[in-house]
């Protein structure tokens, strides 16, 4: 390791090998590297470093989340029956007694009243699912956001989103293995979904349920894909995620000494393993926390499936938000041709548009990608507002999500705020293409604003919140210089670079390929970058220091000013009297108490 | 640490910074208009410097892993102690097992969690380590190396000179996709035309779901609304065993479930060559919502209107179960009504379409 620009330590020297105690561990190092050769890749990684943000944790709640799914699913797996054969409820939950059931939903009650920690277990594993879910995607939204899923982290991001996706479906599946009326009403849906699908769909139906809705089959087929085939596949690609994540090691925020050739922060042995292991346990106790003082999914209350059956209220769960609002937003438009029937209401909002929103969210890096035209590595992460329209694209994908979400529960709006459902469903069904278009236009402007505000402080200073007042009488507020640290952060981003638009023959004269594709996207890097406030280049730096030193002499021309040495600072940063605020440097401020003190 | 290559990886053209300086300078990019002043010094944290802190910090985690014990041997003794009985009753339904448990897991968990993080932020090196990062891709030699054992492993397959090979393996694996496939076949059944018929026929009873009772039209107010089923669910054969149960019963129902109304004569408007459907204004609809397929139950008694609960999809009773709103298209099918022999409500037919969501086939 070579001494950075700085000349900071940059790694406690090994000692290991001229300790003259013996380490204590050498045998067992010896005689596992001796079959693995462990030791040669160990060496770079048992110290390697990790850096630090608050946002860098919220994929370890997901990573954490599913641990502890893995290790209550595997505890419900030892009393639960995933079958639909029909038994006579004789538990101890007396409202049920010699009610006839699925042998699925028998268990699930005797798990919850028979079996001691059973509903703790039950309670834990259904809100870590939903822990699960939430943090992948607040996960996504800060890779979004700060641009990590840049080149070299395509990749990872798509497995990020098939992760994500592969969640929701085994949130799914695993609530609708009680089969209780709410799951059996879930499953009910998922039914009219897949028959929707035109030509296959009654095919499908069949082959999924065995048979007539609902069948003999569901559950233990399902139980099968929550048990093995989901697991297995997170699994596998969760380790893939953190393989990649290693090699292609942690982003950073830029910071002084923080730069793309570097990581800066804190080495796995010691501080991450504790770290990170004490937050497995963390994240576990506040699963256990909400599994033991807050009910959620009380099958005992909706009674076993029946499919003349229904209770007011049937929602499912949150991440289901998009499908099922979509469902109830979606006007009742069906065709009918040559004796087949097309079902856009169930086909579009069920099927095609969630699978749309997936694949332009899988895609993302590769579509922003080629607007802009970068190929290059990123390794430092960018601020929102300095991505203008990408932050912007995410800001509309959360509304449409919400706007959804709200629509998902359109009934229970209805009834909580006495409103029509009508009218809601009216008013979603305008919004979920309104919604997102405001939010959009009105986060670029914002995001375009941000950038104006750095880049005037970066010019002009920052407001020290000290006010001077000139012999005239007019106040005015006293700006002074950022940091040079502070400064230095908010410059370390790249200049954008909107793409040339292309002409139909290169100079020689040979006509250019793809012209038109090659407008669309001249014009779509034009739009990204819109008006996005570059930052300063040093002349504008010095420019803007000197017109503030420039009018700080006129005034020193015709009032009292300082006196010589009395002022200490260095004009070239500090105490820059800046573009209107010509009085900066009259006073000495190390008496002042300032804004950022 | 890791190997560090000067320069960048080639293949990764263009080289140029937007602002037009390659990458890998870090001071002083020219056009920036800040140097890169580095990282700064090393604070030290009061557990560094005092002696003092950094004894109560070590105290504070070991009472933290002390009380993890605590709370886990806690954990057991409500295990045995507390009883099970009565799990929903108790605070906000939790159980007062459940939530001491719940508490006592959290409690033990937590406080390993807690102490570990602090043991990490207060008495670990805060030290920030600077490491380099290596170059993603391998080197251009590396490349043209791999590739060029690709070829040789290629050209000594003989693959490419001998397409007999190549086409019969290829047409082989795609072949063996078939079985594949078709192994899948007993998944189900084939639709076949199951979805256009329910159990309901001539003479069937419609009886109320809950009781089996059967339904005479006097027992029956106007605006009144009943769940009602077919009586063969709750019938026997010949040995005393149900007609329908199990999952049969549970696949009958999804397409037979029905509602009973009965509205003013005067306030059904019915559809052509439906005028004689109902009796003296007890009209029959099937309770499968023509949409996704949820049983439709909220009856609006002064609009005539029935509402799905799971997608508000809402249908006119008195107008020949027409959608009114909602993501539904077909209207509610209707079962034809007449009165048997003993008095009571029984089915005309069969209904006369497919029940429930709409499928590629329904024509």
């Amino acid at each position: 390791m070579s001494a950075s620009a700085n000349g900071r330590p940059q790694r406690a020297p090994r000692r290991a090998a001229k300790s003259s105690k013996p380490n204590p561990l050498a045998g067992i190092v010896n005689w596992a590297d001796e079959r693995t050769g462990l030791a040669a890749m160990s060496k770079t990684q048992i110290r390697k470093v990790f850096p630090d943000h608050w946002s860098f944790m919220l994929g370890e709640i997901a990573l954490w989340s599913f641990v502890v799914l893995l290790i209550t699913g595997t505890f419900l797996t030892l009393w639960f029956h995933p079958s639909s054969a029909e038994v006579t409820y004789h538990g101890s939950y007396d409202q049920l007694r010699g009610v006839k059931m699925s042998d699925a939903y028998a268990s699930t009650l005797h798990i919850s009243f028979d079996i001691r920690g059973g509903l703790l277990l039950r309670q834990i594993h259904h809100w870590a699912a939903n822990l699960f879910i939430a943090a992948m995607f607040v996960h996504m939204m800060r890779i979004f956001f700060t641009g990590a899923f840049r080149k070299p982290r395509e990749i990872n991001w798509m497995i990020g989103m098939t992760l994500l996706m592969l969640g929701i479906l085994e949130g799914f599946a695993g609530y609708s293995l009680p089969d209780d009326l709410l799951s059996g009403t879930g499953l009910r849906i998922a039914d009219g979904l897949v028959r929707s699908i035109p030509v296959v769909g009654t095919y499908l139906e069949f082959f999924m349920f065995g048979g007539q809705f609902p069948g003999d089959e569901i559950i233990s087929r399902l139980y099968a894909v929550h048990i093995l085939l989901i697991p297995g596949l997170l699994v596998a690609l969760i380790g893939a995620h953190m393989l990649l994540l290693v090699y292609q090691k942690h982003t950073q925020w830029p910071g002084p000494g923080r730069t793309n050739d570097n990581v800066v922060g804190y080495p796995m042995l010691p501080v991450y393993a504790a770290k990170a292991g004490g937050f497995f346990f963390t994240v576990f106790g506040v699963s256990a926390l909400l599994g033991g003082i807050m009910q959620i999914n009380p099958i005992w209350m909706y009674g076993p499936y029946d499919p003349s059956k229904v209770t007011a209220d049937s929602q499912p769960d949150w991440y289901m938000g998009v499908p099922e609002g979509l469902l109830r937003a979606m006007p009742g438009i069906e065709t009918h041709v040559g004796g087949f029937t097309i079902s856009w209401n169930v086909f579009i909002p069920g099927v095609v548009a969630p699978g749309l929103l997936f694949t332009v969210m899988l895609l993302y890096p590769f579509l922003e990608g080629w607007i802009t035209g970068d190929r290059r590595e990123h390794h430092l992460l960018q601020r929102p507002r300095n991505a203008p329209t990408r932050t912007a694209f995410m800001a509309a994908m959360i509304t449409l999500f919400g706007v959804l979400w709200a629509e998902g529960g359109n009934d229970v709006l209805a009834l909580v705020f006495h409103l029509s459902l009508n009218d809601i469903t009216w008013v979603a069904r305008f919004a979920i293409f309104i919604g997102p278009a405001i939010a959009f236009w009105v986060t670029r402007r914002w995001c375009i604003s941000l950038q104006r505000q750095t880049h005037t402080e970066l010019l002009h200073g920052y407001e020290s919140g000290v006010l001077m007042r000139s012999p005239e009488g007019g106040y005015a507020e006293k700006h002074l210089p950022l940091p040079i640290e502070r400064a230095y952060t908010m410059t370390a981003n790249d200049r954008d670079h909107v793409l040339p638009m292309p002409t139909e023959e290169d100079e020689n004269g040979v006509a250019n390929r793809k012209v038109a594709l090659m407008r669309l996207r001249a014009r779509l890097s034009r739009f990204w970058y819109g008006s996005a406030i570059q930052k300063p280049t040093r002349e504008e730096v010095e420019e803007a220091h000197a017109h503030a030193a420039h009018e700080l002499e006129i005034h020193e021309d015709g009032h009292q000013h300082l006196s010589e040495g009395e002022y200490e600072g260095d004009y070239e940063y500090d105490g820059t009297p800046a573009d209107g605020h010509q009085y900066d440097g009259r006073h000495g401020i190390d008496e002042s108490k300032l804004r950022q003190d | 640490m890791t190997i560090e290559r000067p320069g960048r990886p080639p293949g990764d053209e263009p080289e140029q910074r937007h602002d037009g300086v390659p990458d890998g300078q870090v001071v002083s990019v020219a056009g920036d208009p800040f140097p890169d002043p580095g990282l700064p010094a090393h604070e030290p944290r009061p557990t560094d410097v005092d002696e003092h802190a950094g004894r109560r910090a070590e105290r504070q985690v070991a009472t933290l892993f002390g009380l993890s014990s605590v709370f886990a041997i806690l954990w057991v003794v409500v295990y045995f102690a507390v009883d099970l009985k009565g799990n929903t009753a108790t605070l906000f339904g939790a159980g007062a097992q459940n939530l001491l448990l719940g508490v006592c897991l959290a409690g033990a968990l937590l406080c390993i969690g807690v102490g570990a993080i602090l043991w990490a932020r207060k008495l670990m090196s805060d030290v920030e380590i600077v490491e380099h990062r290596h170059a993603i891709s391998s080197s251009e030699e590396d490349r043209e190396v791999a590739l060029g054992e690709f070829d040789q492993g290629v050209r000594d397959s003989g693959i490419a000179r001998r397409p007999l090979i190549r086409n019969s393996l290829l047409g082989a694996m795609a072949t063996l996709g078939l079985p594949a496939i078709v192994v899948l076949r007993d998944l189900g059944p084939l639709p076949g035309d199951v979805l256009e018929f329910t159990v309901w026929k001539k003479g069937v009873r419609v009886v109320n779901d809950v009781a089996g009772n059967p339904i005479k039209p006097a027992d029956m107010e106007i605006g009144q609304l009943v769940n009602a089923e077919p009586e063969l669910f709750f019938e026997t054969d010949a040995n005393g065993e149900p007609l329908f149960e199990g999952t049969k019963l549970l696949q009958a129902k999804a397409k037979a479930a029905v509602i009973l109304v009965r509205m003013k004569p005067e306030d059904i408007q019915a559809p052509k060559g439906r005028e004689n459907w109902g009796i003296n204004g007890i009209l029959c609809y099937s309770k499968i919502c023509t949409h996704v397929g949820c049983p439709i139950s909220l009856w609006e008694q002064q609009t005539h209107q029935l509402l799905c609960p799971c997608h508000q999809s809402t249908f006119a009773l008195g107008d020949g179960g027409k959608v009114v709103f909602g993501p539904a298209n077909r209207p509610l099918p209707q079962l034809p009504l007449m009165i048997d022999k003993d008095g009571y409500i029984a089915a005309r037919s069969d209904f006369h379409e497919p029940v429930g969501p709409s499928f590629w086939e329904r024509g």
